[in-house]
């Protein structure tokens, strides 16, 4: 079975070896997808896997036919942007961009985990339902490392999208 | 990265046909185990990929929960069950790692997490539970991550993980289905090894065994608690963690469930601290008394020894916290 990337089939005809990050860069040409440290430690190659956020790094391309995988590339484009994708330009959540791709695939499915009710270990009661705040937000982003440093404006940028859409 | 056979288990008994073989792994989340391979010190020949099988869920078991081995770690820890009635489980998965890993690590998985030992990393350094025989660096090097408790001379590498700390305060038990088909429970205390001379297994599992899942007991009431000490607030493992299950019946402790993580080759459960708490009324001297009972084998090894006043620190306030005192 092929695997689907944003909404288009491509076949899995890979060395076993290659990482679904290095499929979807070299095999399918989508390269905002981003590769830092290839171990699951800084997040740049965050995308969505069935809908939720995964390292993309640390992953077989082989063990994913039949499953859908949502990069940057199709969350939003120039002239029709991702409200996150908006809100990171209005917030100048970057300086050298390396990790927004993977700054917002997170920042999408972080706010699709709030809506379905899931609770962080910075939350104050485990088993009742999450209230996003700037801590929340930094706790549940923990796996996107920004090197530059931008990190109050992600948060400003993310928090902007949350209100928007509670 | 070395190349290898990638084949599909499509059935129990086809994994533990596949799992048999020389130098075969199975792969689930493979967070932990790509990441190693990636470096080459895992280096299988064959990855037998579990994650077709049907292994999900997590459904009622007699008074308690099975945790399908293939749930994955925030699947679990968004169970309103685990939530409501395990939180010291939910909030040992939520203390680990991070979202996008948590989506992908598998609660079968989780518990073969390996160490993060910094020489069992790097392949130009002795290590003997990553090439037997070869000696241990991290003895008499840096060791500010490594055991304090029933560590050897062979290896004082740690269990990293957060999950089955939680479990081995719960007395969960490890469902596995063995190469014959036959079936065993393990409970968590006994998964995890110490390293004795053979530091190269982790844990009892033989070849062709697959863990099917976890088994939680009946939901234990009480004040649940996981408190986790590290470098940094968030996506780093223990230097100390501890998970509480205590009871206070009329001013007296009447069960306390305790486990440790970041001190020893396995998640440390002693039950000589749990008979030493029950039946007496909370105090500062009891707490001290419980650390001390503790930590009377402990040994730091240099960059460590630190992690001595800070389990006895760690436990106290979580003992205070958890009879109902001020932290």
């Amino acid at each position: 079975m092929p695997i689907t990337i944003n909404g288009a089939e491509h076949d899995l005809d890979v060395d076993p070896r290659t990482s679904l990050l290095d499929f979807l860069r070299t095999g399918c040409g989508l390269t905002g997808t981003k590769k830092g440290c290839d171990h699951g430690q800084c997040g740049a190659c965050t995308v969505l896997l069935n809908g939720q956020r995964i390292n993309s790094c640390l992953t077989l391309a082989v063990m994913h036919d039949g499953d859908s995988v949502t990069t940057i590339e199709g969350l939003g484009t120039p002239d029709a942007p991702h409200p996150l994708q908006a809100a990171f330009v209005r917030h100048d959540g970057y300086q050298c961009g390396y990790c927004t791709p993977g700054q917002i695939c997170s920042a999408k499915a972080m706010l699709d985990e709030v809506a379905a009710g899931w609770t962080s270990f910075v939350s104050d009661d485990v088993a009742g339902a999450p209230k996003l705040s700037e801590e929340e937000i930094r706790e549940r982003m923990s796996g996107n490392v920004c090197r530059c440093g931008a990190y109050s404006n992600i948060v400003a940028a993310i928090a902007e999208v949350a209100e928007a859409q509670a | 990265m070395k190349p290898f056979d990638y084949q599909r288990a499509h059935g129990l008994g086809d994994a533990g046909q596949l799992l048999v073989a020389e130098g075969a792994k199975p792969i689930a989340g493979g967070t932990n185990l790509l990441d190693l391979m990636k470096l080459e010190v895992e280096t299988p020949t064959a990855l037998v990929d579990v994650n077709r099988l049907p292994l999900g869920g997590i459904t009622p078991h007699g008074e308690g929960l099975h945790i399908g081995a293939l749930v994955s770690n925030s699947a679990c820890a968004a169970d309103p069950r685990i939530r409501g009635q395990y939180p010291v489980l939910a909030r040992a998965i939520l203390a680990g790692a991070t979202f996008q890993l948590r989506n992908k690590a598998t609660t079968g998985g989780n518990l073969c997490q390996r160490t993060r030992c910094y020489y069992f990393y790097d392949l130009s350094q002795s290590c003997n539970k990553r090439e037997p025989g070869t000696g241990c660096a991290a003895i008499g090097g840096f060791n500010r991550i490594h055991a304090i408790l029933g560590a050897s001379d062979a290896c004082i590498a740690t269990y990293p993980g957060d999950m089955a700390v939680a479990l081995s305060a719960l007395d969960a038990t490890v469902e596995i289905h063995g190469a014959k088909g036959d079936k065993r429970m393990v409970p968590v205390r006994d998964f995890h090894r110490l390293p004795g001379d053979t530091p190269e297994r982790d844990n009892v599992l033989e070849p062709g065994d697959v863990i099917t899942g976890v088994v939680l007991p009946a939901p234990p009431g009480g004040t649940q608690l996981y408190r986790k000490v590290r470098d940094r607030a968030s996506y780093a493992f223990a230097l100390v963690s501890v998970a509480a299950v205590v009871h206070l019946e009329e001013g007296v402790i009447a069960s306390a469930r305790l486990a440790f993580g970041g001190l020893a080759h396995k998640p440390w459960h002693d039950p000589r601290v749990e008979a030493l708490l029950e039946g007496q009324a909370p105090s500062d001297a009891l707490f001290d008394e419980a650390a001390a009972l503790l930590l009377d084998t402990a040994r730091g090894q240099g960059s460590n020894d630190f992690k001595i006043p800070l389990t006895r620190r760690t436990l106290k306030a979580v003992l205070r916290e958890a009879t109902g005192g001020t932290l």
